[in-house]
Protein backbone atom coordinates (compact mmCIF):
# COMPACT_ATOMS: atom_id res chain seq x y z
CA UNK A 1 0.00 0.00 0.00
CA UNK A 2 2.26 2.33 0.83
CA UNK A 3 4.78 1.65 -1.61
CA UNK A 4 2.41 1.69 -4.41
CA UNK A 5 1.27 5.30 -3.28
CA UNK A 6 4.93 6.37 -3.39
CA UNK A 7 5.18 5.09 -6.67
CA UNK A 8 1.99 7.52 -7.56
CA UNK A 9 3.59 10.75 -5.83
CA UNK A 10 7.19 9.96 -7.24
CA UNK A 11 5.19 9.38 -10.72
CA UNK A 12 3.08 12.86 -9.95
CA UNK A 13 6.56 14.55 -9.27
CA UNK A 14 7.83 13.04 -12.53
CA UNK A 15 4.90 14.62 -14.49
CA UNK A 16 6.16 18.12 -12.68
CA UNK A 17 9.56 18.23 -13.90
CA UNK A 18 8.02 16.94 -17.41
CA UNK A 19 6.47 19.82 -17.60
CA UNK A 20 9.81 21.49 -16.50
CA UNK A 21 11.15 19.86 -19.18
CA UNK A 22 8.72 20.85 -22.20
CA UNK A 23 9.00 24.25 -21.59
CA UNK A 24 12.39 24.56 -21.04
CA UNK A 25 12.54 22.98 -24.35
CA UNK A 26 10.38 25.78 -25.57
CA UNK A 27 12.34 28.88 -24.09
CA UNK A 28 13.71 30.11 -27.47
CA UNK A 29 15.76 32.94 -25.13
CA UNK A 30 17.74 30.30 -23.58
CA UNK A 31 20.45 29.27 -25.54
CA UNK A 32 21.19 25.57 -23.63
CA UNK A 33 17.51 25.14 -23.72
CA UNK A 34 18.04 22.16 -25.34
CA UNK A 35 20.71 20.61 -22.34
CA UNK A 36 18.21 22.28 -19.64
CA UNK A 37 15.18 20.58 -21.56
CA UNK A 38 16.83 17.16 -21.20
CA UNK A 39 18.02 17.29 -17.64
CA UNK A 40 14.37 17.79 -16.84
CA UNK A 41 13.45 15.05 -19.04
CA UNK A 42 15.89 12.72 -17.79
CA UNK A 43 14.60 13.46 -14.56
CA UNK A 44 11.36 13.03 -14.90
CA UNK A 45 11.61 9.45 -16.77
CA UNK A 46 13.85 8.14 -13.18
CA UNK A 47 11.33 9.96 -11.41
CA UNK A 48 7.93 8.53 -13.06
CA UNK A 49 9.08 5.08 -14.59
CA UNK A 50 12.49 4.09 -12.65
CA UNK A 51 10.94 1.10 -10.82
CA UNK A 52 10.65 -0.39 -14.45
CA UNK A 53 13.88 0.27 -15.64
CA UNK A 54 17.34 -1.55 -14.95
CA UNK A 55 19.75 0.43 -12.27
CA UNK A 56 22.39 0.36 -14.43
CA UNK A 57 20.10 2.67 -17.41
CA UNK A 58 19.42 4.96 -14.28
CA UNK A 59 23.09 5.20 -13.16
CA UNK A 60 23.99 6.23 -16.65
CA UNK A 61 21.13 9.19 -17.01
CA UNK A 62 22.91 10.73 -13.71
CA UNK A 63 26.13 10.32 -15.36
CA UNK A 64 24.55 12.60 -18.49
CA UNK A 65 22.95 14.96 -16.36
CA UNK A 66 26.57 15.28 -14.91
CA UNK A 67 27.92 16.12 -18.17
CA UNK A 68 25.73 18.04 -18.87
CA UNK A 69 26.23 20.60 -15.50
CA UNK A 70 30.47 20.26 -16.18
CA UNK A 71 29.42 21.78 -19.78
CA UNK A 72 27.37 24.32 -18.44
CA UNK A 73 24.15 22.89 -20.07
CA UNK A 74 21.75 23.68 -17.24
CA UNK A 75 20.58 26.72 -17.31
CA UNK A 76 17.48 28.28 -15.50
CA UNK A 77 16.80 31.22 -18.07
CA UNK A 78 13.66 34.09 -18.23
CA UNK A 79 10.78 32.70 -16.41
CA UNK A 80 7.30 33.87 -16.06
CA UNK A 81 6.76 36.84 -13.80
CA UNK A 82 4.00 37.45 -11.33
CA UNK A 83 1.99 40.51 -11.62
CA UNK A 84 2.81 42.69 -8.69
CA UNK A 85 -0.59 44.84 -8.99
CA UNK A 86 -2.39 42.02 -8.97
CA UNK A 87 -0.65 40.00 -6.18
CA UNK A 88 -1.59 43.24 -4.32
CA UNK A 89 -4.82 43.24 -5.03
CA UNK A 90 -4.68 39.80 -4.72
CA UNK A 91 -3.57 40.36 -0.91
CA UNK A 92 -5.89 43.06 0.16
CA UNK A 93 -8.69 40.60 -1.06
CA UNK A 94 -7.37 37.56 1.18
CA UNK A 95 -5.08 38.86 4.13
CA UNK A 96 -3.84 36.45 5.76
CA UNK A 97 -5.67 33.80 4.66
CA UNK A 98 -3.43 33.20 1.88
CA UNK A 99 -1.08 31.23 4.46
CA UNK A 100 -3.60 28.97 5.17
CA UNK A 101 -2.68 26.32 2.61
CA UNK A 102 0.96 26.30 4.02
CA UNK A 103 -0.28 26.08 7.61
CA UNK A 104 -3.00 22.96 6.13
CA UNK A 105 0.23 21.29 4.27
CA UNK A 106 1.82 21.21 7.61
CA UNK A 107 -0.57 19.75 9.48
CA UNK A 108 -1.80 17.40 7.77
CA UNK A 109 1.99 15.64 6.54
CA UNK A 110 2.18 15.84 10.44
CA UNK A 111 -0.88 14.06 10.86
CA UNK A 112 -0.95 11.67 8.33
CA UNK A 113 2.77 10.65 9.46
CA UNK A 114 1.35 10.44 13.70
CA UNK A 115 -2.24 9.22 13.14
CA UNK A 116 -1.71 6.45 10.27
CA UNK A 117 -0.02 4.09 9.06
CA UNK A 118 1.23 5.45 5.72
CA UNK A 119 4.18 7.21 7.23
CA UNK A 120 5.78 10.36 6.69
CA UNK A 121 6.45 10.44 3.08
CA UNK A 122 3.20 9.83 2.32
CA UNK A 123 1.82 12.04 4.25
CA UNK A 124 3.93 14.85 3.09
CA UNK A 125 2.22 13.81 -0.31
CA UNK A 126 -0.73 14.30 0.88
CA UNK A 127 0.03 17.56 2.17
CA UNK A 128 1.13 18.80 -0.72
CA UNK A 129 -1.92 17.94 -2.67
CA UNK A 130 -4.32 18.27 0.10
CA UNK A 131 -2.82 22.48 -0.18
CA UNK A 132 -3.04 22.47 -3.65
CA UNK A 133 -6.59 22.14 -3.77
CA UNK A 134 -7.71 24.17 -0.96
CA UNK A 135 -5.26 27.66 -2.72
CA UNK A 136 -7.03 26.50 -5.74
CA UNK A 137 -10.50 26.45 -4.64
CA UNK A 138 -9.77 29.59 -2.47
CA UNK A 139 -8.03 31.66 -5.31
CA UNK A 140 -10.30 30.13 -8.09
CA UNK A 141 -7.35 29.57 -10.16
CA UNK A 142 -7.66 28.99 -13.85
CA UNK A 143 -5.88 25.83 -14.83
CA UNK A 144 -3.54 27.67 -17.28
CA UNK A 145 -2.37 29.46 -14.01
CA UNK A 146 -1.99 26.40 -12.20
CA UNK A 147 0.46 25.07 -15.32
CA UNK A 148 1.93 28.27 -15.49
CA UNK A 149 3.15 28.46 -11.69
CA UNK A 150 4.08 24.87 -11.66
CA UNK A 151 6.66 25.15 -14.53
CA UNK A 152 7.48 28.74 -13.01
CA UNK A 153 8.49 27.24 -9.58
CA UNK A 154 10.22 24.01 -10.73
CA UNK A 155 12.05 25.62 -13.62
CA UNK A 156 13.11 28.31 -10.99
CA UNK A 157 14.62 25.68 -8.39
CA UNK A 158 16.77 24.47 -11.20
CA UNK A 159 19.58 22.10 -10.65
CA UNK A 160 20.15 22.74 -6.78
CA UNK A 161 16.93 21.40 -6.52
CA UNK A 162 18.49 17.88 -7.09
CA UNK A 163 21.37 18.78 -5.38
CA UNK A 164 20.19 16.91 -1.95
CA UNK A 165 19.21 14.13 -3.71
CA UNK A 166 22.88 13.64 -5.60
CA UNK A 167 24.46 14.37 -1.88
CA UNK A 168 22.34 11.41 -0.52
CA UNK A 169 23.33 9.34 -3.73
CA UNK A 170 27.02 9.93 -2.93
CA UNK A 171 26.92 9.57 0.87
CA UNK A 172 25.20 5.88 0.04
CA UNK A 173 28.14 5.61 -2.68
CA UNK A 174 30.66 6.36 -0.10
CA UNK A 175 29.01 3.76 2.17
CA UNK A 176 29.54 1.19 -0.46
CA UNK A 177 32.93 2.08 -1.03
CA UNK A 178 34.21 2.06 2.36
CA UNK A 179 34.90 5.39 2.54
CA UNK A 180 33.54 6.18 6.86
CA UNK A 181 35.06 3.07 7.89
CA UNK A 182 38.45 3.98 5.74
CA UNK A 183 38.52 7.39 7.63
CA UNK A 184 37.27 6.14 11.23
CA UNK A 185 40.26 3.89 10.58
CA UNK A 186 42.46 7.08 9.88
CA UNK A 187 41.16 9.17 12.67
CA UNK A 188 41.09 6.74 15.23
CA UNK A 189 45.13 6.58 14.97
CA UNK A 190 44.80 10.51 16.42
CA UNK A 191 41.96 10.26 18.48
CA UNK A 192 40.62 7.39 20.71
CA UNK A 193 36.83 6.62 19.61
CA UNK A 194 34.59 5.49 23.13
CA UNK A 195 34.81 8.96 25.00
CA UNK A 196 31.37 10.68 24.36
CA UNK A 197 32.40 14.31 24.58
CA UNK A 198 35.20 13.40 22.36
CA UNK A 199 33.59 12.30 19.49
CA UNK A 200 30.33 14.32 20.46
CA UNK A 201 33.02 17.95 19.80
CA UNK A 202 34.16 16.12 16.99
CA UNK A 203 31.60 15.59 14.94
CA UNK A 204 30.53 19.04 15.46
CA UNK A 205 33.30 21.09 15.05
CA UNK A 206 34.18 19.06 11.77
CA UNK A 207 30.64 19.61 10.35
CA UNK A 208 31.17 23.46 11.29
CA UNK A 209 34.50 23.44 9.63
CA UNK A 210 33.88 21.58 6.46
CA UNK A 211 31.26 23.64 5.81
CA UNK A 212 33.45 26.56 6.48
CA UNK A 213 35.81 25.44 3.59
CA UNK A 214 32.87 23.57 1.33
CA UNK A 215 30.22 26.60 1.57
CA UNK A 216 27.35 24.04 2.05
CA UNK A 217 26.37 22.20 4.86
CA UNK A 218 24.17 19.75 2.93
CA UNK A 219 27.92 18.32 1.24
CA UNK A 220 29.75 18.28 4.14
CA UNK A 221 26.75 16.60 6.54
CA UNK A 222 27.21 13.78 3.43
CA UNK A 223 30.75 13.35 4.20
CA UNK A 224 31.07 14.07 7.53
CA UNK A 225 28.25 12.09 8.75
CA UNK A 226 29.51 8.80 7.18
CA UNK A 227 33.35 9.71 8.08
CA UNK A 228 32.88 10.90 11.97
CA UNK A 229 29.56 10.99 13.09
CA UNK A 230 28.61 7.33 12.44
CA UNK A 231 31.56 5.78 13.94
CA UNK A 232 32.58 8.58 16.99
CA UNK A 233 29.15 9.31 17.88
CA UNK A 234 26.56 6.90 16.72
CA UNK A 235 28.70 3.72 16.78
CA UNK A 236 29.47 4.79 20.69
CA UNK A 237 25.63 4.66 21.65
CA UNK A 238 24.40 8.01 20.46
CA UNK A 239 20.41 8.48 19.42
CA UNK A 240 21.18 8.53 15.40
CA UNK A 241 18.24 10.85 15.02
CA UNK A 242 19.62 13.71 17.53
CA UNK A 243 23.08 13.00 16.04
CA UNK A 244 22.10 13.62 12.87
CA UNK A 245 19.83 16.45 13.35
CA UNK A 246 22.02 18.75 15.69
CA UNK A 247 24.77 17.57 13.43
CA UNK A 248 23.19 19.47 10.44
CA UNK A 249 22.75 22.59 12.13
CA UNK A 250 26.22 22.61 13.86
CA UNK A 251 27.40 22.95 10.05
CA UNK A 252 24.88 26.06 10.18
CA UNK A 253 26.98 27.38 12.37
CA UNK A 254 30.00 26.70 9.35
CA UNK A 255 27.39 28.73 7.53
CA UNK A 256 27.25 31.88 9.47
CA UNK A 257 31.08 32.02 9.65
CA UNK A 258 32.21 31.85 5.63
CA UNK A 259 32.42 34.38 2.70
CA UNK A 260 32.13 30.60 0.74
CA UNK A 261 28.48 30.59 1.61
CA UNK A 262 27.57 33.40 -0.97
CA UNK A 263 23.63 33.13 -1.16
CA UNK A 264 23.51 34.36 2.55
CA UNK A 265 26.53 35.89 3.44
CA UNK A 266 27.40 38.11 0.44
CA UNK A 267 24.64 38.48 -1.72
CA UNK A 268 23.25 40.67 1.39
CA UNK A 269 26.51 42.68 1.12
CA UNK A 270 25.68 43.78 -2.32
CA UNK A 271 22.36 44.11 -1.89
CA UNK A 272 22.46 46.66 0.83
CA UNK A 273 25.72 48.65 -0.62
CA UNK A 274 27.60 47.67 2.69
CA UNK A 275 31.46 49.21 2.92
CA UNK A 276 32.20 45.89 4.87
CA UNK A 277 32.44 42.84 2.62
CA UNK A 278 32.68 41.11 6.00
CA UNK A 279 30.00 42.83 7.81
CA UNK A 280 27.64 40.25 7.68
CA UNK A 281 29.71 37.61 8.87
CA UNK A 282 31.11 39.90 11.93
CA UNK A 283 27.19 40.16 12.80
CA UNK A 284 26.86 36.54 12.87
CA UNK A 285 30.15 35.49 14.54
CA UNK A 286 29.47 35.84 18.08
CA UNK A 287 26.14 34.29 17.46
CA UNK A 288 27.74 31.52 15.22
CA UNK A 289 30.26 30.97 17.89
CA UNK A 290 27.70 30.48 21.24
CA UNK A 291 25.19 28.21 18.63
CA UNK A 292 27.94 25.36 18.23
CA UNK A 293 28.60 25.57 21.91
CA UNK A 294 25.45 25.15 22.89
CA UNK A 295 24.90 22.68 20.37
CA UNK A 296 27.66 20.08 21.36
CA UNK A 297 26.18 20.56 24.73
CA UNK A 298 22.85 19.32 23.76
CA UNK A 299 23.96 16.36 21.47
CA UNK A 300 26.10 15.23 24.45
CA UNK A 301 23.42 15.53 26.92
CA UNK A 302 20.11 14.49 24.64
CA UNK A 303 22.10 11.86 22.68
CA UNK A 304 23.47 9.78 25.00
CA UNK B 1 46.14 1.84 -2.70
CA UNK B 2 43.09 1.87 -0.52
CA UNK B 3 43.69 5.42 0.25
CA UNK B 4 42.91 6.73 -3.38
CA UNK B 5 39.28 6.34 -2.41
CA UNK B 6 39.22 9.23 0.00
CA UNK B 7 39.77 11.33 -3.53
CA UNK B 8 36.13 11.53 -3.64
CA UNK B 9 36.06 13.71 -0.26
CA UNK B 10 39.22 15.94 -1.71
CA UNK B 11 37.25 16.66 -5.06
CA UNK B 12 33.49 17.95 -3.38
CA UNK B 13 35.42 19.83 -0.74
CA UNK B 14 37.82 21.66 -3.54
CA UNK B 15 35.31 21.66 -6.04
CA UNK B 16 32.64 23.56 -3.33
CA UNK B 17 35.64 25.60 -2.10
CA UNK B 18 36.51 26.58 -5.68
CA UNK B 19 32.85 27.16 -6.84
CA UNK B 20 32.81 24.26 -9.66
CA UNK B 21 29.47 23.33 -10.68
CA UNK B 22 28.15 21.93 -8.03
CA UNK B 23 25.81 19.19 -9.44
CA UNK B 24 28.79 18.33 -11.54
CA UNK B 25 31.49 17.83 -8.86
CA UNK B 26 29.07 15.57 -7.35
CA UNK B 27 28.78 12.86 -9.83
CA UNK B 28 32.50 13.06 -10.68
CA UNK B 29 33.25 12.68 -7.11
CA UNK B 30 30.59 9.83 -7.40
CA UNK B 31 32.34 8.06 -10.01
CA UNK B 32 36.20 8.56 -8.65
CA UNK B 33 35.09 7.26 -5.42
CA UNK B 34 33.19 4.01 -6.63
CA UNK B 35 36.61 3.30 -8.90
CA UNK B 36 39.39 3.66 -6.81
CA UNK B 37 37.43 1.42 -4.13
CA UNK B 38 37.62 -1.24 -7.32
CA UNK B 39 33.82 -1.52 -8.86
CA UNK B 40 33.75 -1.86 -12.22
CA UNK B 41 31.92 0.22 -14.81
CA UNK B 42 28.78 -1.62 -14.66
CA UNK B 43 28.84 -1.87 -10.68
CA UNK B 44 29.61 1.81 -10.70
CA UNK B 45 26.40 2.46 -12.49
CA UNK B 46 24.26 0.13 -10.80
CA UNK B 47 25.58 1.67 -7.31
CA UNK B 48 24.79 4.71 -8.69
CA UNK B 49 21.52 4.22 -10.03
CA UNK B 50 20.38 2.37 -6.89
CA UNK B 51 21.41 4.93 -4.54
CA UNK B 52 19.76 7.10 -6.62
CA UNK B 53 16.11 5.56 -6.51
CA UNK B 54 16.57 5.28 -2.01
CA UNK B 55 16.88 8.46 -1.90
CA UNK B 56 14.08 9.52 -4.04
CA UNK B 57 12.29 11.07 -0.76
CA UNK B 58 15.02 13.73 -0.49
CA UNK B 59 13.09 15.01 -3.87
CA UNK B 60 9.51 14.37 -2.01
CA UNK B 61 9.20 18.91 -1.25
CA UNK B 62 8.76 19.48 -5.31
CA UNK B 63 5.54 18.19 -4.40
CA UNK B 64 4.52 21.39 -2.68
CA UNK B 65 5.96 24.08 -5.60
CA UNK B 66 2.93 24.37 -7.29
CA UNK B 67 0.71 25.44 -4.04
CA UNK B 68 3.75 28.20 -2.95
CA UNK B 69 3.85 29.15 -6.67
CA UNK B 70 0.09 30.15 -6.96
CA UNK B 71 0.01 31.47 -3.02
CA UNK B 72 2.97 33.89 -4.61
CA UNK B 73 0.82 34.87 -7.32
CA UNK B 74 -1.60 35.63 -4.99
CA UNK B 75 -0.11 37.71 -2.76
CA UNK B 76 1.76 35.83 -0.10
CA UNK B 77 4.45 38.20 -0.23
CA UNK B 78 2.68 41.03 -0.24
CA UNK B 79 0.66 40.01 2.84
CA UNK B 80 3.89 39.79 4.79
CA UNK B 81 5.33 42.60 4.04
CA UNK B 82 2.27 44.59 4.77
CA UNK B 83 1.96 42.73 8.06
CA UNK B 84 5.94 43.82 9.01
CA UNK B 85 5.43 47.45 7.74
CA UNK B 86 2.76 48.27 10.46
CA UNK B 87 5.24 47.80 13.16
CA UNK B 88 6.56 51.46 12.72
CA UNK B 89 7.51 53.34 15.66
CA UNK B 90 9.43 50.54 17.73
CA UNK B 91 12.67 50.21 18.57
CA UNK B 92 15.47 48.40 16.38
CA UNK B 93 15.16 45.29 18.15
CA UNK B 94 11.82 45.06 18.68
CA UNK B 95 11.59 44.83 14.82
CA UNK B 96 14.74 42.27 14.51
CA UNK B 97 13.25 40.61 16.84
CA UNK B 98 9.74 40.22 15.18
CA UNK B 99 11.12 39.54 11.83
CA UNK B 100 13.05 36.74 13.89
CA UNK B 101 9.44 35.19 15.31
CA UNK B 102 8.11 35.18 11.67
CA UNK B 103 10.92 33.69 9.89
CA UNK B 104 11.05 30.56 12.32
CA UNK B 105 7.17 30.52 12.53
CA UNK B 106 7.57 30.69 8.50
CA UNK B 107 10.11 27.57 8.69
CA UNK B 108 7.72 25.28 10.56
CA UNK B 109 5.05 25.73 7.84
CA UNK B 110 7.67 25.79 4.96
CA UNK B 111 7.07 28.84 4.01
CA UNK B 112 11.00 30.14 2.92
CA UNK B 113 10.75 33.28 0.94
CA UNK B 114 14.25 34.71 -0.23
CA UNK B 115 14.21 36.88 2.69
CA UNK B 116 17.55 38.65 1.87
CA UNK B 117 15.68 40.18 -1.58
CA UNK B 118 12.34 40.35 -0.35
CA UNK B 119 12.53 41.70 2.99
CA UNK B 120 15.87 42.58 4.42
CA UNK B 121 17.32 45.04 2.01
CA UNK B 122 13.41 46.78 1.13
CA UNK B 123 11.80 46.54 4.80
CA UNK B 124 13.55 45.22 7.70
CA UNK B 125 17.35 47.46 7.46
CA UNK B 126 15.22 50.41 6.27
CA UNK B 127 12.51 50.47 9.03
CA UNK B 128 15.64 49.93 11.76
CA UNK B 129 17.45 52.19 10.52
CA UNK B 130 14.36 54.57 11.01
CA UNK B 131 14.09 53.34 14.54
CA UNK B 132 17.35 53.85 15.21
CA UNK B 133 17.78 57.42 13.55
CA UNK B 134 15.16 58.69 16.36
CA UNK B 135 17.56 57.85 19.22
CA UNK B 136 20.33 59.42 17.55
CA UNK B 137 22.49 60.86 14.58
CA UNK B 138 23.39 57.34 12.42
CA UNK B 139 27.12 57.41 11.37
CA UNK B 140 28.24 55.33 8.22
CA UNK B 141 29.29 52.92 9.95
CA UNK B 142 26.05 52.48 12.09
CA UNK B 143 24.27 52.46 9.18
CA UNK B 144 26.62 49.57 7.74
CA UNK B 145 26.27 47.64 11.05
CA UNK B 146 22.58 47.51 10.97
CA UNK B 147 22.43 46.26 7.09
CA UNK B 148 24.53 43.56 8.57
CA UNK B 149 22.77 42.79 11.72
CA UNK B 150 19.33 42.72 9.57
CA UNK B 151 20.87 40.26 6.83
CA UNK B 152 22.12 38.05 9.92
CA UNK B 153 18.84 37.93 11.78
CA UNK B 154 17.58 36.78 8.42
CA UNK B 155 19.94 34.13 8.39
CA UNK B 156 19.83 32.93 11.96
CA UNK B 157 15.99 32.57 11.37
CA UNK B 158 15.78 30.77 8.17
CA UNK B 159 18.98 28.21 9.47
CA UNK B 160 17.52 27.46 12.50
CA UNK B 161 14.07 26.75 11.87
CA UNK B 162 13.97 25.00 8.52
CA UNK B 163 14.38 21.78 9.96
CA UNK B 164 10.98 22.27 11.92
CA UNK B 165 8.89 21.34 8.39
CA UNK B 166 8.80 17.75 7.55
CA UNK B 167 9.16 18.48 3.80
CA UNK B 168 12.14 19.88 4.42
CA UNK B 169 14.95 19.67 1.72
CA UNK B 170 17.08 19.30 4.83
CA UNK B 171 14.90 17.52 6.82
CA UNK B 172 14.88 14.62 4.08
CA UNK B 173 18.17 15.11 3.74
CA UNK B 174 19.04 14.04 6.90
CA UNK B 175 16.23 11.34 6.88
CA UNK B 176 17.59 9.31 3.62
CA UNK B 177 21.78 10.02 4.26
CA UNK B 178 21.00 7.84 7.51
CA UNK B 179 19.25 5.74 5.69
CA UNK B 180 22.29 5.34 3.20
CA UNK B 181 24.07 5.17 6.26
CA UNK B 182 21.90 2.19 7.74
CA UNK B 183 20.36 3.49 10.41
CA UNK B 184 16.69 4.65 10.32
CA UNK B 185 15.68 8.03 11.02
CA UNK B 186 11.99 9.14 9.92
CA UNK B 187 11.55 12.98 9.30
CA UNK B 188 9.18 13.38 12.34
CA UNK B 189 12.25 12.79 14.51
CA UNK B 190 14.23 15.34 12.33
CA UNK B 191 11.66 17.58 13.30
CA UNK B 192 11.22 16.91 16.93
CA UNK B 193 15.15 16.93 17.72
CA UNK B 194 15.99 20.08 15.78
CA UNK B 195 13.17 21.50 18.31
CA UNK B 196 15.67 22.65 21.25
CA UNK B 197 17.68 24.31 18.64
CA UNK B 198 15.36 26.60 17.40
CA UNK B 199 14.20 27.63 20.43
CA UNK B 200 17.39 28.39 22.02
CA UNK B 201 18.35 30.33 19.12
CA UNK B 202 14.86 32.31 19.60
CA UNK B 203 16.35 32.98 23.08
CA UNK B 204 20.00 34.20 22.03
CA UNK B 205 19.49 36.17 19.21
CA UNK B 206 16.44 38.37 21.17
CA UNK B 207 19.24 38.64 23.83
CA UNK B 208 22.05 39.95 21.16
CA UNK B 209 19.00 42.06 19.29
CA UNK B 210 18.11 43.90 22.78
CA UNK B 211 21.82 44.68 23.56
CA UNK B 212 21.84 46.11 20.14
CA UNK B 213 19.59 48.70 20.98
CA UNK B 214 22.28 50.28 24.15
CA UNK B 215 24.43 51.48 21.24
CA UNK B 216 21.93 53.42 20.00
CA UNK B 217 20.88 55.08 23.48
CA UNK B 218 24.54 55.23 24.30
CA UNK B 219 25.52 58.95 23.17
CA UNK B 220 21.73 60.32 23.67
CA UNK B 221 22.79 62.26 26.22
CA UNK B 222 26.17 63.69 24.79
CA UNK B 223 24.42 65.52 21.91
Amino acid sequence: MVDNLLIVLYALIGILMAVAGTEAFKAKDNPTRYGTGTFWWLLALIFALGNFMPHWLIGAMIIVIGALALFKQIQVGKLPQIDDEKAEAAAKQFGWRIFLPSIVMAVVSICVAQFTALGGQVGIGIGAITALLLVIVMTKAPAKMVYTDTQRMVRSVGAPGILPQLLATLGAVFTAAGVGDLTAKLIAGILPAGNHLVGVVLYCVAMALFTMIMGNAFAAFAVITAAIGIPFVIAQGGEPATVAAIGMTAGYCGTLLTPMAANFNSLPVALQEMEDPMGVIKQQAPIAIILLVVQIALMYFLAF
Amino acid sequence: MEYLKLLGIVIIVVGFALKWDTTAVVVVSAIVTALFSGMSVMELLNTLGTAFMTNRPVSLFFLTLPMIGLAERYGLKEVAVNGIRKLKKMTPSRILNLYLAVRELGGVFGISLSGQVQFVRPLITPMVTAAAEVRRKLTPKDIDLIKGRAAAVDNFGNFFAQNLFVASGSVLLISSTMESLKYTVTPIQVVTRSIPVALVTLVIVYIYNVLFDRRFKATKGAA
